[in-house]
């Protein structure tokens, strides 16, 4: 016979008693009702290096749900500056203007997004649609030559040419009104400035204007911030039974160089779990069947943000912060309307 | 984990915002008005009358606020069901669904799940800037 408790309910616009209760582990009357002082006790941050370019910490004790929203903002809706198109007036080298325009698209530029306006795309552009507010201009105009001075013998083309390869340093900017005076000392240039942009023969000639303004990840992957922004979770590696001697040096080699420590008296022991990949390599091995227990601690977020823009990476991330609470706060205003 | 959260909340979204008919209104109306903040979140028909359960549809967001806004309501005592959806994935729509035990309505849980998230964002950002601040940490990678 059906237990009651097991019949999901059908009435005519709602489903009760969805969820079933009879698992391992789930304990009927567990509080785990949201709670902003729990939160705050519990909640966690703990950085592990913060370099210009990169930054590493721990977020302990939040929901999956929040840090990945915070991950997937990060990548796709922290607003940055990259150029969108591009006025080609002369290109006669091997690399055509559609190529050549999406490879200029993708270059990192340092500027501060905060220091731009969005577009609006409401306006005609012959209306102002673009302005010394929201677009930065830069130019590029490189044109090949032979060098006279070249060695006789010599084969090498960075000898015998000038400017046959095109950089991204070769971008210049172009201030626009009253941008002169907003980005002085702060010139708007490529990030990483050795770039390969194309290359060029003597009589060769590329020469163009990019118009550069704000965007997002979600809408072309030029405008993300990061060149990686992504979390895992805390390797727990638990050594059951001791593994000594030689079995110990093999146990050692099964982990990331580091993970696994060698003691006085020859026991292995767990040095530093975050380094591991948690590969698995050791659950191969017949000696260590039942002396080791892997795992990953679901309450800890190992986040890496790597960033390629004019933004630190702790910048993006207090961003994403941000960018997740406006949402939040914005839907919380709207007015609910009926379909 | 949440992508199997995300496969079970499909299934039972189905159950309730799969007729056609009340898609076309939909789309409809929207070509009518092109107010943003009337158009960004609505109640979609079949709520029950005393407003305990409800599907709302929310425009121009994705996984990223619907997850979260999921486990925060879900965090609700008062809050019997909660899923989201993305019915169309060339859609900018998100359907969440919301049922209570009866003591709040619908739109008072997700008000107070829109609320807890705005909070939780300002713990972390708070102590996101003290960790920041303490300089307890490296600045070059050995």
């Amino acid at each position: 016979m059906t237990k009651p408790e097991n019949i999901v309910g059908i009435e005519y616009n709602r489903v009760t008693n969805v969820s079933a209760h009879d698992i391992p582990g789930y304990k009927l009357g567990e509080d785990y009702a949201w709670s902003l002082e729990k939160f705050e006790e519990s909640f966690q941050i703990n950085i592990q290096h913060l370099t210009e370019k990169e930054a590493n910490f721990d977020l302990v004790n939040i929901d999956t749900s929040v840090a990945n929203a915070f991950r997937r903002i990060m990548i796709a809706e922290v607003p940055s500056v990259a150029p969108e198109t591009i006025f080609i007036f002369n290109n006669t080298s091997v690399i055509s203007d559609e190529v050549l325009s999406h490879r200029i698209g993708l270059i990192p530029l340092k500027v501060d997004p905060d220091l731009l306006t969005w577009v609006d795309s409401n306006v005609e552009e012959d209306e102002g649609k673009f302005t010394d507010e929201n677009t930065i201009v830069m130019s590029l105009n490189v044109s090949c030559t032979r060098n006279p001075d070249a060695p006789k013998d010599s084969q090498d083309p960075n000898e015998l040419y000038r400017n046959s390869n095109v950089y991204s340093k070769d971008l210049k900017f172009e201030p626009q009104g009253r941008q002169l005076e907003m980005f002085k000392g702060n010139p708007v240039e490529p990030v990483f400035p050795n770039i390969l942009l194309a290359k060029l023969r003597p009589g060769q000639e590329i020469s163009l204007t990019a118009h550069c303004v704000l965007g997002t990840g979600s809408d072309h992957a030029k405008f993300s911030p990061v060149a990686t922004a992504s979390y895992r979770l805390m390797p727990v590696i638990q050594i059951l039974k001791d593994v000594e001697g030689e079995d110990a040096k093999k146990f050692q080699k099964c982990f990331t160089p580091g993970v696994i420590g060698i003691d006085d008296d020859g026991k292995a022991f767990v040095k530093d779990a975050r380094k591991d990949t948690v590969s698995r390599e050791v659950l191969r091995h017949d000696e260590f069947k039942g002396k080791v227990k892997l795992g990953r601690d679901r309450s800890q977020f190992i986040f890496n943000v790597e960033s390629v823009s004019a933004m630190s990476p702790e910048e993006i991330f207090f961003k994403s912060v941000r960018i997740l609470k406006n949402k939040a706060e914005y839907l919380r205003n709207c007015p609910i309307g009926q379909v | 984990m949440s992508a199997d959260n995300q496969e079970k909340s499909h299934e039972k979204m189905d159950i309730d915002s799969n007729n056609p008919a009340q898609d076309e209104e939909v789309a409809v109306e929207e070509e009518e008005e092109d107010d943003q903040d009337v158009e960004k979140i609505k109640i979609l028909p079949g709520a029950s009358e005393d407003g305990t359960a409800a599907s709302f549809q929310i425009i121009e967001e994705d996984h990223t606020l619907g997850n979260a806004l999921k486990s925060m309501i879900m965090k609700n005592p008062e809050v019997e069901f909660c899923g989201y959806s993305i019915p169309h994935p060339s859609e900018p729509k998100l359907h969440l669904r919301i049922q209570t035990y009866g003591n709040i309505t619908a739109v008072e849980a997700l008000h107070k799940g829109l609320d807890d998230l705005a909070s939780l964002c300002t713990v972390v950002e708070e102590k996101f800037s003290q960790s920041v601040a303490s300089n307890n940490y490296k600045t070059v990678i050995s």
